[in-house]
């Protein structure tokens, strides 16, 4: 059967980190598709292995102490299966990569001329005039002022949401179909979050590229994505369209989530929502049954599933095991 | 009736530079800012990284020195004293304590949690060894943790317990005021949630007063009484917070408020459109909100309970307007 591929195409990833002897999965089984011209955000709090998937993408770990099992497609290639020359293609011309921290991601020694083009030397055939203008021309699609200028000064002299820029032109130097933003915004203050927003679904708009942008604030996620989807240990547990999400959230942990938002309270005496224990270390991760079953102890164990799998609830909105119909939060009446 | 006023507090670093390494200029990072604060109510600072809203906090606890302006508290001028041992300043020093941002280097690695939550209290109460283990094992309890745990170290702690241990830590002397500066933004959204919870339960307890310092106006709208929105080293906008997120006036505090995500992905093309007009707004109207040197005006009354810095009408009568006092004062 011909069916069209997706852009990139994710087929039950495992990422596996050793700890002596053993490999304990913290992406595992994963499976996702992106498209072209889409936003695709992963939410989830810490630990929940969206930081990892990412990685595991642009094929960043180290195998002596990872083992990763499953396929990454794109243009019909499995990426992991590449040797470390023919991913150096991929990465920056193919897949681009945005990473949280901009002053950790920059070379401080070099002028953001000198770090944007290189990426354009190694993957292009420019010559130096060319590799300027593309440099301009990037330095003003991220919308940085006085570009002839900025273009000769290190990272240091610039401000958190000027570098967070640099790195995002980095990323778009070669045009690449594919995105990845870890935490594009989480550094910065709310107003330069919100330009920086603007200007990558600006972007996602003129280039058409697909975006996968990992966040734990679900403000983020119900400003930019198309899709959604919610990863707890190391599992995507739901996945819909945003408007969908925020509807009708149906998974107990993503219900929960959206509940403990900081809100004005009616009463005085409302407290917030919060999540009964805490995530489980990755060694002591239960491999076996639902695993937001500990976070949720009120619900009989007869509601959840003995291998919990996604669900397709309603067209495109998928919900991992079967406790979220008989789900109440605490002291509530089902 | 408030019992810690910040008077026209100033906080400038100077920068020094040519031969002889004078000072060449001022980094204005407070700019005059009066503050009072009673008891039993949440004041939120709010303002973007470098609004000179973390140097307030430090400044009323002394870490950092006040270049001009008073602090008083009862009655007493405590400016600068934070440190001075005279037992006119103890009650002081006893009554205002801080919650920091990164649990982790704020507590001494080497120390176990009882040792930790301990030093407070020998400072300034004369506990035997059990009265002082039973008050630790009494504070842990309401922050959701078992007695056991005061016996391991900090590293043993996830960050969200460890930022609840910091809270009961600062409790522990029994203070009137917490200084609390970001404490939950390094933190998860359930366990954040958890934090801010034990916070408002401790406030009801003991009817103690936070100044709560965020760049996070969802979690300020949350935990505040009173708003006030910093921006360039001063106040723009000061008010209940019904005033201040209902009916912003200030045009940094109306881009400050747009630019927080909205969590309903129906309306984000309108959200957007809003937020960019907002925008473009603050770029056009900066000479009506801002003095020529860009600094933000005084403090106007402009409602009860609600005070934004705006333009004087007239140059000269900007004498005759109502000085912004607070709550009384000298």
């Amino acid at each position: 059967m011909a069916v069209e591929r997706s852009l990139l195409e994710v087929n039950n990833l495992e990422t596996g980190f050793r700890f002596g002897d053993v490999y304990h999965n913290a992406v595992d089984g994963v499976s996702l598709t992106l498209e072209n011209n889409e936003i695709l955000a992963i939410v989830g709090e810490s630990g929940c292995g969206k930081s990892t998937l990412a990685t595991s993408i642009m094929g960043l770990h180290d195998p002596k102490n990872t083992e990763i099992k499953g396929e990454v497609i794109y243009k019909d290639l499995n990426l992991l299966d590449l040797n470390e020359k023919l991913y150096n293609r991929i990465r920056g011309n193919d897949i681009g990569m945005i990473f949280q921290d901009p002053l950790g991601s920059l070379n401080p020694l070099m002028t953001i001329y000198n770090q944007i083009s290189e990426s354009l030397e190694y993957h292009s055939d420019l010559n130096e005039q060319q590799r300027k203008d593309r440099v301009l021309e990037l330095l003003n699609q991220v919308g940085i002022p006085r570009p002839e200028q900025i273009m000769k000064n290190y990272p240091h002299e610039l401000s958190g949401g000027m570098r967070q820029r640099v790195v995002i032109a980095i990323a778009l130097a070669n045009k690449p179909p594919v995105i990845i933003a870890d935490e594009p915004t989480t550094a910065l203050d709310v107003t330069i979050q919100a330009q920086i927003l603007d200007l990558m679904v600006d972007i996602q708009d003129e280039t058409g590229s697909g975006i996968i942008l990992i966040t734990h604030d679900l403000g983020v996620v119900a400003e930019t994505a198309d899709r959604v989807a919610v990863m707890y240990a190391g599992q995507i547990v739901e996945e819909a369209p945003v408007e969908e999400l925020f509807a009708n959230p149906k998974h107990p942990y993503t219900r929960s989530l959206l509940n403990s938002i900081p809100h004005e309270l009616e009463d005085d005496d409302d407290e917030l929502h919060v999540i009964h224990g805490t995530v489980p270390s990755l060694q002591k991760l239960p491999r076996k049954g639902c695993r937001f079953a500990p976070r949720i102890p009120w619900i009989p164990e007869e509601a959840h599933e003995e291998n919990p799998v996604l669900h397709e609830i309603s067209p495109n909105h998928k919900v991992r095991c079967t406790c979220w119909k008989h789900f109440h939060f605490e002291g509530e009446d089902k | 009736m408030a019992f810690l006023e910040v008077q026209n507090l100033k906080v400038h670093y100077p920068i020094r530079g040519g031969i002889l390494n004078t000072i060449q200029d001022h980094v204005k990072a407070v700019d005059g800012v009066n503050l009072s604060i009673e008891s039993g109510k949440t004041y939120g600072l709010v303002g973007e990284s470098g609004s000179g809203k973390t140097t307030i906090g430090k400044t009323i606890i002394g870490l950092e020195k006040a270049t001009a302006g008073k602090i008083i508290y009862e009655g007493e001028n405590v400016t600068n004293k934070a440190r001075s041992r005279k037992q006119k300043y103890a009650n002081y020093n006893k009554d205002v304590q801080m919650i920091f941002q990164d649990a982790t280097s704020s507590m001494n690695p080497k120390k176990r949690i009882i040792d930790v939550m301990a030093e407070p209290m020998q400072n300034y109460f004369d506990y035997t060894p059990q009265e002082t283990k039973k008050r630790v094992a009494e504070l842990l309890e309401i922050v959701g943790m078992n007695a056991e745990a005061m016996y391991k170290y900090p590293h043993e702690f996830s960050g969200g317990q460890r930022q609840r241990i910091g809270v009961a830590r600062a409790v522990a002397s029994d203070p009137k005021l917490i200084i609390a500066d970001e404490p939950t933004s390094a933190l998860d959204l359930s366990v954040q949630a958890q934090v801010l919870n034990f916070m408002r339960r401790i406030q009801k307890e003991y009817g103690l007063s936070y100044l709560f310092i965020s760049h996070d106006l969802g979690v300020v709208q949350h935990m505040s009484d009173d708003i006030a929105i910093m921006h360039r080293g001063r106040f723009v906008e000061q008010g209940s917070k019904e005033n201040i997120y209902n009916n912003p006036q200030h045009i940094y505090t109306k881009r400050l408020l747009s630019a927080i995500p909205d969590m309903d992905p129906t309306t984000r093309d309108a959200h957007k459109v809003e937020r960019q007009r907002v925008e473009a707004e603050y770029d056009a109207q900066e000479t009506e909100y801002y003095d020529p040197k860009g600094r933000v005006y005084d403090l106007q009354r402009f409602d009860e309970d609600h005070y934004v810095a705006l333009k004087p009408e007239e140059p000269n009568a900007s004498l005759q307007n109502e000085k912004v006092n607070r709550g009384g004062g000298n």
